[in-house]
């Protein structure tokens, strides 16, 4: 009896036993009801954003960039689509593991390697950087069935810039490349930074440079799943998405330059280094802009690789070098018909006003020599020009006076910067007493004017330096009877959509008050220049009137950081050769300046190529076969320059 | 064979299942194969094989309903000789699979013998218990103890946390429904409160960190909180109807780590939110009650103790991972019954359920 009642209790504790455990169950269960539905309901819409935000990211859609085409719509830079292997450096714990796998599936050149590892070095910030660009559809396939082995590894399908043309007007054109932490800044500065966001690239130089905003276009916006590994899941539209903002491509840029002048003139260079500005003198616009040599932009656009960076970089003939728009040049004898023009304007000399030239100058203690030793005679101011006479002008120098010849002849524009729309030209210099003052500050002793500078300066040497930029707007101004306007590359913006133009309309920049008979009278004489001058032997034949000036730049002494092996230095010493000219002389349709370093007489070297030039614009003709380097002797008999 | 046959052989066959048990576990096993073909989206294969575990465990825990509960006595020491054993191979020769060493190579497959364990020491404990069961000293629960603490330290140096946790508390229902002083459980409970910092002192650097990192998971985003972090997002993200079945994004872009084992509870409350949750809830519950009840009903001191340490093990289960997926624990390796991707825990709790149905079945029959 006493056992059962046991049994009994024993039973009993053992019910209140499960019954403690059972309360602890529910007690359990509802600390987690409690738990989800504070998670659930009361933080339901916090978890909801994070969830969200986990799922979504937005992507930048890069918009196409405008295309770069000549006044007849040769297309000089454009976009097509290739695939790349980008490789995502923070998710890719091996990088040259990686590397060396991938090179396994695809051909990865040692050039591909020192590329990527040079752009590693300069783009410290960025963490996608392409590996290999323009793949074939055989790697991209490889690669894409063996992307999962890859973390961090993708394929990219990308618009590239490509420079058709190559060479041929590779300066003004100017190229893009990847955008480093300078192009950051200036994205920021001005405040574009969201439209940045999906553009690797940007214009560096030239018109792609200038123009970047133009051609750039509006990124667009498209909201896409990611994964936990940051890896876009296309068309997994887990929950719906906001619909996209189509991006706006960027317009075309027109330009008023004539591509087959263009190659016209870099053909009619050779072999030979300088530079060359056809101007449309009745608007500004740019028909042929020269830089001679050139080099591949293409080479530039993914990063250049060290080995073609190093050929252009440190090469004596400074293919990087735009000579047209930072080149400075002593103008030489091109100099003399605006001392003319300021001599009649300022009532200085008259047309029939005659000297005596015995072959130099005498002031104070110098002699200044003319190139003819024995002198040319009798020389009135037509002479002068069209014999291209030093005497005369040092003469008339003397008369003028530097601050007269400053303040005239810098009215064409020497000296300043024309506004052409391309960055970075130089101003040069337009010697006088001011400039001189300003120039030595830091050398007292250098800042005195001695009017014996006055004389070189005369014939366009001396302290005188241009841009050929500068030279060309100066004929074409002077061609155009004093109305100066900017010169410019672009004709018009178009939109690619709606095919709207915005006109860079040209700017008359001022008009120089000249005297019309004074005018008409250097024209004249510029005439005679090609008729039974300088540039006779040059124009002979032409079926068109020419005014031209023929010029020759000392090339005084080497600039101290410039070093050339000792084979080149005899060639490199050699004067530069230049001409300036416009035609038809009655109603200019173009007028340009030429240069063509180390080459010697202008008459010899530059005259040909502005005759090529000439007859190509005004006569279609064709520059049939590449023309032999210029005469690499001085020849007595073709006497002044 | 005329339909009345083929009823009679059906209603022998099904003589020893308990409905209710039966029913509650086909609706746990329902819901959680469909989670896990969410869950396994990515990798299909997981659901078939889990299909096959659940035939596999079904049919294990119908025959062990068909045991008699004598037979679970009789058998017990052996059986925990045997799996001691079996964990002291582990030691020595088991194989390491993710940094512990769990597994046991059998040749033709390997097994785990924490896992067994977990049925292995209630049986032994419940046994113990039950031979004593006349006089139960002071002696007496100090030997359940030291015969607790063994396997339980052995399986923690694996290190198996969570198997751990699993085989002591079970063992602790076991000495619990057995009649441990209720002053010695306040005792131990004061003694446990009164050393945490000496624990804490004791702890490993990772240990703490652990232990931090759940009261603010955003300390270590990417490392141990991110699990936290974003199963608990998935969870909240579910709000009250869910995304849907297989409409959850943290789900389907795979933030949720171990998304078809531990934390498939984040991917079920994603996708069927709190309505789904609370019915996950009401079905465990009414397992649990369905087993306590069992358990109250049991004939022999022995059956008693078993059914109410199985039930209670299967709680800890729900409550350990609900809990940690949901923010509320620490990250252990506890899966979720009848739903987490596994085929060893699977059986183990079906043999456990099986168990119950047979001392549900046989109450009657040893009351003398």
């Amino acid at each position: 009896m006493k056992e059962l009642k046991n049994v009994r209790r024993e039973l009993h504790y053992f019910q209140v036993r499960l019954g403690v455990a059972g309360a602890l169950v529910l007690g359990a269960f509802a600390v987690l009801f409690g738990r989800f539905f504070y998670l659930q309901v009361i933080q339901h819409d916090y978890y909801d954003t994070k969830a969200e935000d986990n799922r979504i990211s937005i992507v930048p859609i890069q918009p196409n960039r405008g295309l770069i085409l000549d006044r007849k719509g040769v297309v000089l830079a454009r976009n097509y689509s290739a695939y790349t292997l980008e490789l995502t450096l923070s998710k890719i714990p091996d990088l040259e593991g990686t590397i060396k796998s991938l090179g396994t599936l695809v051909d990865i050149q040692p050039r591909d390697r020192r590329r990527f590892q040079k752009l590693r070095e300069e783009s410290k910030g960025q963490d996608n950087l392409p590996l290999k660009t323009r793949l074939t559809d055989e790697e991209v396939a490889v690669l894409a069935v063996n992307r999962y082995r890859f973390p961090g590894v993708d394929i990219k399908g990308r618009l590239f810039r490509q420079y058709p043309l190559g060479e041929q007007a590779s300066h003004i054109v100017g190229y893009i490349s990847r955008i480093d932490d300078r192009d950051v800044d200036k994205i920021e500065e001005s405040d574009q930074a969201g439209n940045y966001k999906g553009t690797d690239h940007i214009g560096k130089t030239g018109l792609e440079q200038s123009y970047e905003q133009a051609l750039h276009g509006t990124t667009g916006f498209e909201q896409v799943e990611t994964d936990a590994s940051g890896r876009i899941v296309r068309g997994a539209n887990v929950r719906a998405l906001a619909p996209r903002t189509p991006p706006v491509p960027g317009n075309n840029l027109v330009l008023t330059l004539d591509m087959g002048l263009q190659e016209a003139a870099e053909r009619a260079f050779g072999e030979n280094r300088g530079a060359l500005v056809a101007i449309e003198p009745s608007t500004g616009g740019i028909l042929a802009f020269v830089s001679k040599p050139g080099y591949d932009p293409n080479l530039f656009i993914d990063g250049i690789d060290p080995a073609n960076w190093d050929a252009l970089n440190n090469s004596p003939d400074h293919p990087l070098n735009n000579r047209a728009l930072t080149g400075l040049y002593p103008p030489g004898s091109t100099f003399k018909p605006y001392m003319a023009l300021a001599a009649l304007e300022l009532g200085k000399r008259t047309p029939t006003q005659t000297i005596f030239d015995p072959g130099y100058f005498i002031f104070g203690n110098n002699r200044f020599r003319d190139d003819k030793a024995d002198g040319h005679g009798y020389v009135d101011m037509y002479k002068s020009i069209v014999v291209s006479c030093d005497t005369y002008y040092y003469n008339l120098a003397n008369d003028l006076g530097i601050d007269n010849m400053a303040h005239f002849i810098g009215q064409f524009g020497f000296g300043a910067k024309t506004g052409i729309d391309v960055e970075g030209e130089f101003v040069g210099v337009l010697p006088s007493p001011e400039w001189k003052l300003k120039r030595f500050k830091s050398a007292p002793a250098q800042q005195k004017w001695f009017p014996g500078e006055t004389i070189s300066v005369g014939i366009g040497q001396g302290y005188n330096s241009y841009t050929p930029l500068q030279l060309a707007q100066a004929v074409a101004t002077l061609a155009n009877d004093g109305v100066m306007y900017r010169p410019h590359f672009v004709d018009y913006i178009q939109n690619p959509i709606t095919g709207e133009r915005k006109y860079v309309a040209p700017q008359p920049l001022k008009t120089i008050p000249l005297k019309a008979k004074n005018l008409e009278f250097v024209k004249h004489a510029m005439i005679g220049v090609n008729k039974e001058g300088t540039g006779a032997r040059a124009f002979a034949g032409a079926a068109y009137v020419s005014a031209g000036k023929t010029g020759t730049a000392q090339v005084v002494a080497l600039k101290k950081d410039e070093k050339y092996s000792e084979a080149n230095v005899d060639e490199r010493l050699r004067d530069h050769a230049l001409f300036i000219a416009f035609a038809p002389a009655d109603d200019p349709k173009i007028a340009l300046a030429v240069l063509v370093e180390n080459a010697g007489f202008g008459a010899r070297a530059a005259a040909p190529v502005a005759r090529k030039v000439l007859d190509f614009y005004l006569l279609g003709k064709g520059v049939d076969k590449p023309a032999a380097p210029a005469p690499k002797l001085r020849d007595d008999d073709d006497g002044d320059d | 064979m005329t339909t009345a046959t083929i009823r009679q052989l059906l209603e022998r066959f099904a003589a020893k299942i308990d409905g209710p048990l039966i029913a509650i576990v086909l609706c746990i096993i329902a819901l959680g194969l469909a989670t896990l073909y969410s869950a396994a989206y990515q990798a299909p294969a997981r659901f078939g094989a889990q299909a096959l575990n659940t035939l596999l465990a079904l049919i294990l825990m119908w025959a062990a309903a068909q045991v008699h509960p004598q037979v679970f006595m009789r058998i017990a020491v052996p059986v925990f000789i045997a799996v001691l054993l079996m964990l002291v191979g582990v030691a020595l020769f088991g194989d390491v699979r993710n940094g512990a060493r769990r597994w046991l190579p059998l040749g033709f497959a390997s097994i785990q013998p924490s896992e067994l364990m977990k049925l292995a020491m209630p049986l032994l404990l419940a046994r113990y218990f039950h031979r004593h069961e006349s006089a139960l000293r002071f002696r007496e629960f100090a030997v359940a103890f030291v015969i607790l603490a063994v396997p339980t330290a052995m399986i923690a140096r694996q290190p198996d946390l969570g198997t751990a946790l699993l085989v002591a508390a079970a063992g602790l229902y076991v000495i619990f429904l057995a009649g441990l002083p209720w002053k010695v459980i306040a005792a131990g409970i004061t003694a446990v409160l009164a050393s945490l910092p000496i624990l804490w002192g004791v702890l490993h650097d990772y240990q703490r960190r652990r232990f931090l990192t759940l009261l603010d998971p955003s300390s270590d985003p990417l490392g141990a909180g991110y699990h936290i972090i974003q199963s608990t997002i998935a969870v909240g993200s579910g709000g009250i109807t869910g995304k849907g079945w297989l409409e959850g994004t943290q789900t389907h872009l795979e933030f949720i780590p171990e998304r078809a084992t531990d934390f498939i509870f984040a991917v079920y409350s994603e996708e069927f939110g709190l309505i789904g949750a609370t019915i996950l809830l009401v079905l465990y519950l009414a397992l649990i009650m369905r087993g306590l009840m069992i358990s109250a009903n049991a004939p022999t001191f022995f059956t008693r103790l078993l059914a109410g340490s199985i039930t209670l093990t299967f709680f800890t289960y729900a409550v350990v991972n609900m809990g940690m997926v949901s923010g509320l624990l620490p990250v252990v390796g506890v899966p979720l019954p009848f739903i987490s991707y596994g085929g060893t825990s699977l059986i183990t709790l079906s043999l456990g359920i099986g168990m119950l149905m047979s001392i549900q079945h046989h109450r009657t029959l040893v009351q003398t």
